[in-house]
């Protein structure tokens, strides 16, 4: 099992190092955004794209207003007129989809956008600090994270009559943000005494430097998947929201169609009005899933090579578990294509739910 | 590692007594954790007891000042609505009563306000429940809390160890088929709870009529310790059970097998197969035994998000227990009782978090020893 990594060491001692460039915030960016160049990140990325475009064209795609009634027609199954079929009073459910996207969408990223502001102002303050003033953030951060966060949601939005968007992504963001502060400060403490940021230090590198340019774009692939997970927890909690009837049913999103199917009965015979909505909120949660799965890859390289390496082993007739090494006689050339590993940071990295 | 260690410092403490009994002190063990420990007998590790203990009593305090706070920060209160609902049939004098019956009266400082407050929840006074019919918080919480406990607890319990068996499996077995239950498992965890909860509603209670479709129980079953009770009671949990594994499957799979992944390359494994020990010794003693430290600490991290989700459960089967209670709570616009609902939360969640700590303690001996 050991013999490929070691002749991935041999090859990589020969490649020549590149010639250094001057680090600047946004070349270290770009190369920070590597983590999304595998074919997993990538597709969950485009799903969201699409996703994105149906929210920012919703008036050109959705055929009809979403809450027109059209009450000769109510509660059709699907046809080329009404693509998704129609609801109680006659709303066409694909045009409601449509609209529903918007406001999943931008309470979404809004609240993400928040609590990963804080996420990276926390963290990364009681990372680089030292003592109390590194404690108390990190305390802060713990009871956040023991705090049911959706119960907590639902008693503030219910404390007033029809809150604005602005106040439920607020309230989302500031449920969200501990988990992604917890793992930023571990990551920052970690860097914090790595050489590299030592040398910057003693180079006399003012703090705003030392952080933006050699400390964030080693934190980006963490920032990325905590940006992820609460974004998916936000999804959910908004949709969870919506469906229990403690957000104002004006406001549309996939939640608040559900809400106004089991009003009205619809489990289980009118398919079309529930099925399209929880499988939306799906989609969502598995593009999200599939970006962090992309940059968990990225991040810890075992994760994607044990696999290929067991079924490259298992093709030579090996067995990955054999308590008995096997002692194979092929001539050596043909050893080196098993070596899928590439060496990197190989640090655990907590899955982010 | 653990268990290389602990065997490790076994010997060392056997070679330490031995020196000890003889009079000599073996110089390479002064200042290490085995001479430390003779010295102080039993090893309690009071450090990593006392910062917990701070913890948890910090979490406790800031919970209860958050709920103290929540109902003051907001523009009307728990009277204002009140009022509003019984549509000026109550006089101001009525309206003064109601306020100092719910510790709301504005002419009290704050400060005494939060005194008072501390001193009716010491003496387990969470105050009255108007959409319960004036009934004191604590009885209407404690009649839901044990459907609660029940459900979502095990289901959690269940999921947590189907998840992490799983995972185990899958990353011991790497590159396999099983590698294709993952994906499986994930996209499970992205579906709402509740969507889920309702699609096995229509499926299997409406259509296809296997269960019960809500309730803890039927309408005119004497709840009691007698067999049709408990049978009862089992049939309806065994739907809402079983959405709440399929949904939060998918994290401890993908937890557990990815830490499996990098245990297993480490040399510790390496040399127990190397010995020649059996698979599922290595598997189970060796790799899973490390595998599963970050999956405790998480799950005691993934227990307030957990219980959040759960509660919706309980509305969408109307099971009578804490998310339920807190549905209606809200509806009515109850405070008291939203207030009460949400602090037996937290401390349900300090609770279970304190027993994960105990679990983690005795699964891995480093957290023993002195250094927390």
């Amino acid at each position: 099992m050991t013999a490929p990594t070691q002749n991935l060491i041999a090859q990589q001692a020969f490649t020549a190092p590149p010639a250094p460039r001057r680090k600047t915030f946004w070349s270290q960016l770009g190369a920070s955004m590597a983590m999304f160049s595998n074919a997993k990140s990538a597709t969950g990325l485009v799903i969201l794209a699409i996703f994105t475009l149906v929210a920012i064209l919703a008036p050109l795609i959705a055929p009809y207003d979403p809450t027109a009634q059209h009450l000769d027609q109510t509660l059709q199954p699907p046809s080329f007129q009404h693509l998704l079929g129609t609801t109680h009073i006659g709303e066409d459910v694909f045009s409601q989809m449509v609209y529903g996207t918007r406001g999943v969408l931008v309470v979404g990223f809004l609240a993400t956008i928040m609590a990963t502001v804080v996420a990276i102002v926390v963290g990364v303050t009681a990372g680089y600090l030292r003592g109390w003033k590194s404690e108390s953030p990190s305390a802060l951060c713990n009871v956040f994270l023991v705090i049911p966060g959706l119960p907590l949601v639902i008693i503030i939005a219910s404390q007033s009559a029809a809150p604005p968007l602005w106040v439920i992504a607020a309230v989302l963001g500031l449920t969200g943000w501990a988990w992604g502060a917890r793992v930023l400060r571990a990551q920052t403490m970690s860097l914090r005494n790595r050489d590299f940021i030592q040398a910057a230090r003693a180079n006399g590198e003012p703090l705003h430097r030392i952080i933006l340019v050699e400390m964030l774009p080693n934190l980006m692939a963490i920032i990325a998947s905590s940006f992820v997970g609460t974004m998916t927890a936000a999804v959910l909690g908004l949709t969870t929201l919506a469906f229990i009837g403690v957000i104002p049913v004006s406001n549309l999103n996939w939640g608040t169609i559900l809400f106004w199917a089991q009003q009205n009965n619809a489990f289980p015979d009118y398919w079309w009005w529930y099925v399209p909505a929880g499988l939306c909120i799906a989609l969502v949660g598995v593009a999200l899933a599939l970006i962090n799965f992309g940059i968990d890859e990225y991040v810890n390289p075992r994760l994607r090579s044990a696999g290929e390496r067991a079924r490259a082993m298992r093709k030579k007739g090996l067995d990955l578990n054999a308590a008995v090494t096997s002692v194979r006689t092929q001539p050596a050339s043909t050893r080196t294509d098993e070596a899928g590993a590439q060496p990197g940071e190989n640090h655990a990295k907590e899955p982010v739910r | 590692m653990s268990a290389e260690q602990t065997s490790a410092e076994a010997v060392d403490r056997a070679s330490a007594e031995q020196h000890a009994a003889a009079g000599t002190t073996d110089p390479t063990l002064v200042g290490t954790t085995a001479t430390k420990a003779e010295h102080g007998g039993i090893r309690v590790p009071w450090r990593f007891i006392g910062s917990r203990v701070a913890f948890y009593a910090f979490t406790a305090w800031a919970a209860i000042t958050i709920n103290f706070f929540l109902p003051r920060l907001m523009k009307g209160d728990a009277v204002d609505a009140y009022m509003a609902r019984s549509q000026g049939q109550l006089t101001p004098d009525a309206e003064k009563a109601l306020r100092i019956l719910f510790g709301l009266d504005k002419s009290i400082p704050l400060w005494q306000q939060y005194l008072t407050y501390w001193g009716n929840l010491l003496h387990g006074d969470l105050g009255v429940s108007i959409s319960t019919g004036m009934a004191p918080v604590g009885q209407a919480i404690a009649a839901a809390l044990p459907w609660t406990l029940g459900l979502v607890g095990v289901a959690t319990v269940i999921s947590f160890i189907i998840g992490t068996v799983l995972g185990a499996v899958i990353g011991w077995r790497r590159g396999g088929r099983l590698d294709s239950l993952v994906p499986i498992t994930t996209f499970l965890g992205t579906v709402p709870y509740f969507w889920l909860g309702l699609i096995f509603i229509a499926v299997f209670a409406t259509v296809l009529g296997w269960f019960p479709a809500g309730h803890a129980y039927e309408v005119g079953v004497e709840p009691g310790w007698n067999g049709e009770f408990i049978s009862q009671v089992v049939s309806h949990a065994v739907l809402p059970v079983i959405t709440i594994v399929l949904v939060s499957l998918g994290g401890w799979v993908l937890g557990m097998r990815n830490m499996m992944l990098t245990v297993l390359d480490e040399d510790y494994v390496t040399v127990a197969q190397a010995k020649g020990m059996p698979d599922n010794r290595v598997l189970w003693r060796y790799a899973a035994r490390n595998a599963v430290l970050p999956q405790i600490q998480s799950f005691a991290l993934a227990l307030g998000f957990i219980v959040g989700g759960t509660i919706v459960m309980e509305m969408v089967f109307s099971y009578p227990g804490i998310g339920l209670l807190l549905l209606s709570a809200t509806n009515a616009k109850d405070f008291a009782l939203m207030q009460g609902i949400f602090l037996v939360l937290v401390l349900a969640v300090l609770i279970a978090n304190i027993l994960a700590d105990i679990a983690y303690a005795i699964l891995d001996p480093r957290t023993r020893q002195t250094e927390a």
